[in-house]
């Protein structure tokens, strides 16, 4: 929650996450996280075929409990680490409405607000 | 756009170092340990001398303030403990890990006087030095071999066939006597935007996982760009990658198979007439002869070869010829055959006669930066020739005439074992390369050789087996934070600027340049390491007009960049159109091939054990391995020791199809006894979609967890997959190696069959033979 109240969340595009780590690397280093804590996870599915012989093959980073959408990156004006370090640039913070009008340009995205 | 700069960053916009609170905050650039061919731009917060923390530079057009997990957690690996401190002298024998503290003049004096004993008794050609891969010491390690040491025997470790880039670079020298890549906007600093830069129509990306991998010059995420915007995508691959999964047209070809699959596409470009009749009339040379030799390669003999569906082939053919705009990145694998340098060759003419070559948004023609030469023969001119002449492997055609300035690796391991003939050889200086638990094919044979040279350096950033197992000195090395350097490999021209310090940890170039001057002063006329690199920014990049200290400040430098270069004039030295090649034009038919004797078109040979080739072979080893793929986590042999890297991989892993695991008695997680007859290696099953007969083994696992000393040997040839790979089995020109294209067999790892590891047989029970028994 930002200081007027906006709740403000994560947009993942994840049509092209590609599963690199470098969200979850760079939350674990932020927040100096330990050995099985993460701020961050890839969840992933696939690769497997479909019926009509393509294949699918999709990542999705999930903020976990431990994530603090970086307040203090933030407030110094910073991005959070996960977004900025993000390979693919599908990343995104902001309040929920912004990211929510962003959501309507394109299919395969999420919002997630962990705080 | 799709690159948000904080407001943070905006308010340093320009500035190369800030104060911020306690920390001191630097731009620069990454070319170094942790490791990797690229280069990005970061941020380093200092406090009192040590890295706190680093991010990347969203300032830095080559990155845009992304970073791979490696350099994000560059800390871990610069602040740890398990560092070289301090140069170490052996004490015990070899391989028992004995080491004493010595001082930086105590190491160079004992290895001038070693040296000087060797050059005066056996000759300076019976020192070797070795480099291995992705630190910038591509021109620094050669300039020590020839200035320092008067040897010509500069070579890329042990790696088979060279294959490793070199025939791919080599065999674009003799086509269009330039090199290419993909052009995913590289060459402008206002990158996607640039007006100028056009989005490739199609991406053909072969024999790479380019967003794991290093591509030179380029970060494999840029290709997730031009998807994002538009670009469609063929992928050659072996196993279905994320990025195979998303891609239009996925070629899953048997490895090793690569020039018959580009034959093959080159025959339906053809003879569909979706080639570029205006390029190919005005500027290729030999077509007719080409077409000839790629039509006794129709998709149907190769759909057979590489085991993918002839329709499959063709319609890759078809997206691919009919593209307004083809970009093509391509990766060691192509390299990584006997016949790479074909396969290289029919890759580089898709490209061609397509109209491809320097237009935008297809494959650009790039030099170094602002003309930079510096490479592997760096000072090479300094020897007399009669020296130069007694490089290994010279009588090899291509190295007579020239290209690729680095003695032969497995005609100096046939030297070696030959018991030294033509000479011995006395010494292996190692800088930055671990050759047992990498890059080395056949590891278990090279341990025996190295072991027989009398004295050996390592240098490193972390104790590593190849320095528990040979070395008499080991000297420790400093990480990028660490050093005054610069990249210049293509564009742009990168400054890597200092901005702390570990223990007695040097600079590749420093510690270079110290002991060179103990050799030959004249040769080695610079203060330091900082004014080396200053005199190479002002001499050799003197187009550029900067110090070094400019260059630092602006982190790094672009030249403009111009398209159609060919038909500016702009590539042959003569100033006229064309070509830096003997007929001016793309050469589909290389006459300097045709000179050298050599076969001047592609040509497709079965790897030297396959299915086909060696069939009684395959009944015992039904399955096709390939080998030396990347993963997020490392590079090469680094980063084993770090633990947030390990937590995300904890164990060496090979590929295979759940249909195989299965025929073969073993499920996902199992470890598993991977073997032919020249040894075995142990890895734990992951299920991935590749053909049921192939699997794909990691490459570079040591253990820094384990027992440094002898047999242990950090578990170095465990689940070494080179183990089963090979040396000297290369093509006709020396070039090229079937790292990925070997067989094998698969069994369960059970205590039984597990009371002597392989770094024990390799160690102490005299190597592999009791598998043939
Ligand atoms: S916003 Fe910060 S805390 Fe949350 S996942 Fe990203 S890096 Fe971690
Ligand atoms: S950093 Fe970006 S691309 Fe990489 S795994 Fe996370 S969300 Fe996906
Ligand atoms: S290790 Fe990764 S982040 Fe670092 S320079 Fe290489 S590609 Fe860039």
């Amino acid at each position: 929650m930002s200081k007027n109240n906006e709740k403000y969340g994560l947009l993942i595009n994840y049509e092209f996450c590609t599963g690199c780590h470098s969200c979850e690397t760079a939350c674990k280093v932020e927040n100096k996280l330990t050995y099985g804590q993460w701020g961050i996870k890839v969840a992933k599915d696939g690769p497997r075929q479909l019926e009509n012989g393509k294949f699918e093959f999709i990542n999705v980073p999930i903020p976990t409990s431990l994530c603090n959408l970086c307040e203090d990156r933030v407030n110094m004006g910073k991005l959070p680490s996960c977004v900025q370090h993000c390979q693919a640039a599908v990343m995104f913070y902001g309040p929920v409405k912004e990211l929510a009008d962003k959501m309507s340009e394109k299919p395969l995205q999420v919002i997630f607000t962990p705080v | 756009m799709a690159y948000e700069i904080s407001e943070y960053y905006k308010k340093h916009k320009g500035e190369a170092q800030w104060q911020d609170g306690e920390y001191t905050c630097t731009r620069t650039t990454m070319w170094s340990g942790p490791g990797c061919h690229n280069g990005c731009g970061v941020v380093y917060y200092t406090k009192n001398g040590k890295v706190e923390k680093i991010e990347g530079d969203p300032y830095n057009p080559f990155n845009l303030g992304k970073l791979c997990m490696r350099c994000i957690n560059y800390v871990e690996a610069a602040d740890s403990n398990d560092r070289l401190k301090w140069p170490l002298k052996r004490v015990g024998e070899r391989g028992e890990n004995k080491w004493e503290r010595i001082s930086w003049d105590e190491a160079y004096d004992i290895i001038v006087e070693k040296v000087n004993g060797i050059k005066k008794d056996y000759g300076p050609e019976s020192i070797v030095c070795m480099e291995g891969t992705g630190r910038n010491v591509i021109w620094q390690v050669p300039y020590l071999c020839y200035a320092a040491f008067g040897s010509p025997n500069f070579t890329l470790g042990f790696l088979s066939g060279e294959s490793c880039s070199m025939p791919r670079l080599v065999t674009e020298a003799v086509t269009e006597g330039e090199f290419t890549f993909g052009d995913y906007s590289a060459h402008f600093p206002d990158r996607y935007e640039n007006p100028n830069w056009k989005l490739p129509e199609v991406i053909l990306l072969w024999g790479q996982n380019a967003i794991i991998s290093n591509p030179d010059s380029s970060l494999g995420h840029w290709i997730v760009e031009c998807m994002k915007r538009g670009s469609k995508l063929i992928v050659v691959d072996p196993m279905l990658t994320w990025l195979a999964a998303k891609a239009d047209i996925w070629l899953r070809v048997r490895p090793g198979t690569d020039a018959a699959l580009a034959m093959a596409m080159n025959d339906v470009i053809i003879k569909e007439d979706l080639y570029d009749h205006a390029f190919v009339e005005k500027w290729c040379h030999g077509f007719d002869d080409f077409a000839e030799r790629v039509a006794t390669m129709p998709p149907e003999r190769a759909a057979e070869i590489c085991w993918i569906p002839k329709d499959t082939i063709v319609e890759a053919a078809r997206l691919y010829g009919k593209a307004e705009r083809g970009a093509g990145t391509w990766g060691v694998s192509v390299d990584m055959a006997q016949c790479g340098i074909s396969a290289a060759q029919a890759i580089n003419a898709l490209w061609a006669i397509c109209g491809n070559l320097d237009k935008p948004g297809g494959q650009s023609i790039i030099r170094y930066a602002f003309d930079q030469g510096l490479a592997y023969d760096y000072g090479i001119e300094i020897l007399p020739p009669e020296v130069t002449a007694k490089r290994i492997g010279m009588d090899l055609p291509l190295k007579q005439f020239g290209f690729g300035a680095t003695a032969h690796s497995d005609t100096l391991l046939k030297v070696i074992e030959a018991g030294g003939v033509p000479y011995p050889i006395k010494m292996f200086w190692f800088q930055s390369t671990n050759p047992i638990a990498n890059m080395g094919a056949e590891a278990p044979r090279l341990y025996k050789a190295i072991k027989t040279a009398d004295f050996n350096v390592v240098v490193d950033m972390f104790m590593t087996p190849t320095a528990v197992a040979f070395a008499d000195l080991v000297l420790p090395c400093a990480m990028s934070s660490e050093r005054w350097s610069q990249r210049n490999w293509w564009m742009p021209t990168a400054s890597i600027r200092k901005v702390a310090s570990y223990y007695e940890a040097k600079s590749d170039e420093q510690l270079i340049l110290e002991l060179g001057k103990r050799f030959s002063p004249e040769l080695f006329p610079w203060k330091d390491d900082k004014e080396w690199i200053d005199w190479i920014i002002s001499d050799q990049t003197s187009k550029m007009g900067m110090t070094f200290d400019e260059l630092c400040d602006v982190v790094c430098q672009y030249e403009d960049f111009e398209y159609y270069k060919y038909e500016k004039g702009m590539l042959r030295p003569d100033g006229k159109p064309g070509f830096n090649t003997p007929t001016g034009k793309v050469e589909l038919k290389l006459s300097l091939f045709e000179a050298w004797g050599l076969d001047p078109l592609p040509w497709y040979q079965e790897p030297p054990e396959s299915p086909y080739s060696t069939p009684e072979l395959h009944k015992k080893y039904p399955l096709v391995l390939t080998t030396g793929h990347r993963s997020w986590e490392f590079f090469h042999s680094e980063h084993r020791q770090l633990k947030l890297n390990r937590e995300f991989h904890p164990d060496p892993m090979i590929k295979m199809n759940p249909e195989t695991a299965a025929k073969f008695g073993v499920k996902e997680g199992d470890w598993v006894w991977v073997e032919n007859y020249r040894g075995r290696f142990k890895q734990k099953v992951k299920y991935e979609m590749l053909h049921p007969g192939v699997v794909n083994a990691e490459h570079g696992w040591w253990f820094p967890e384990k027992e440094a000393a002898e047999p242990s040997l950090y578990g170095v040839f465990d689940s070494n997959c080179n183990n089963l790979t090979t040396m000297c089995q290369n093509g006709p020109t020396g070039y090229g190696a079937p790292y990925k294209n070997q067989l094998c067999t698969v069994y369960k790892v059970t205590e039984e069959n597990s009371k002597i590891m392989p770094t024990e047989q390799v160690t102490r029970l005299g190597g592999f033979n009791y598998v043939q028994k």
